[in-house]
């Protein structure tokens, strides 16, 4: 392992965290509700009576959140090296998998954590872990 | 009201994303690269979400309602099964193969061009097929039963 120094953001990276743990405070605060994005979204899958605006309001305003940033700065350089093929079942294997573990990075990882939930521990673990083994597989192994 | 709220949390929840750059997935992968050049950024940005979580849940525990007046609902469930672990380890592959979590991808929407709508589309379409097949299962008990 070497610390990658070019690219390794310690001070933006707290500064973001901080606003997406004052934006999870808020949420759970003002509304009672956990800010875990796969079960926001998956919730929509199963509609019931007066729980679908509030779903669809958050998702708008994380949608339009680079519209609103690119008013105040450019956005950031992104890079995708992900194929086509690969996105697909990325995307496959995220849906599937963050609803039968009831939970993502935002649930569990920093809602869940932030609970001390001994469940989001494994959970968090347990991406993690397959985050580690696929990079590695696909970075080192194949690539 | 919780419908503004919910808004504006989104909005606050993906500038976030967006400064801490997690919104690009190559970053994202970097974390997860622990034997080639490891980006630590990401540990920062749980890190740091997770500092102010700890305060805020700790409040959140002790109220029977919400500053708006709603149930708090917050998780019950505590068991830690095959499903949690399974669930994690398939959302675990797909987010290191494609550097995308559901936050950042559908942060990335808007503006990132055709890779994060097939991501999105793809992920929509898992969360379908998880539907269908809690839906069938749930069927076969209550014919059995």
């Amino acid at each position: 392992m070497a610390i990658d120094w070019m690219n390794f953001t310690p001070w933006t990276g707290l500064a973001g965290g901080v606003m997406i743990g004052l934006a999870a405070a808020a949420f759970v605060l003002f509304n009672g509700r956990i800010a875990g994005i796969s079960g926001i979204l998956g919730g929509l899958f199963r509609p019931a009576r007066g729980d679908i605006a509030w779903r669809v309001a958050f998702l708008l305003g994380l949608v339009v959140a680079p519209l609103v940033y690119a008013l105040v700065a450019p956005l950031p350089e992104t890079r995708i090296d992900a194929g086509m093929t690969t996105l697909v079942a990325a995307g496959l294997l995220v849906g599937i998998g963050t609803r039968y573990g009831a939970g993502c990075t935002s649930g569990h990882g920093v809602c869940g954590l932030s609970r001390r939930s001994p469940r989001s521990l494994v959970a968090t673990a347990s991406f993690m872990l397959a985050g580690f083994v696929t990079v590695f597989l696909v970075r080192h192994v194949f690539g | 009201m919780q419908i503004v709220m919910a808004l504006i949390v989104g909005l606050v929840f993906g500038i976030g994303l967006i400064v801490s750059g997690m919104t690009n997935p190559a970053k994202v992968q970097g974390f997860l690269d622990l034997a080639g050049n490891w980006d630590p950024s990401l540990a920062f940005v749980m890190g740091g979400a997770i500092l102010v979580g700890l305060v805020a849940f700790r409040v959140a525990g002790k109220r029977e309602r919400s500053l708006l007046g709603d149930v708090m609902r917050l998780p019950t469930a505590t068991q830690i099964d095959r499903r949690l672990v399974l669930g994690g380890l398939a959302f675990g592959a797909g987010w290191g193969l494609a550097g995308y979590c559901p936050g950042p991808a559908l942060a990335s929407l808007a503006v990132g061009g055709a890779k994060p709508l097939i991501f999105a589309a793809a992920m929509l379409a898992g969360m379908a097929i998880f539907e269908l097949l809690e839906r069938s299962v749930a069927a076969a008990k209550a014919r059995s039963a």
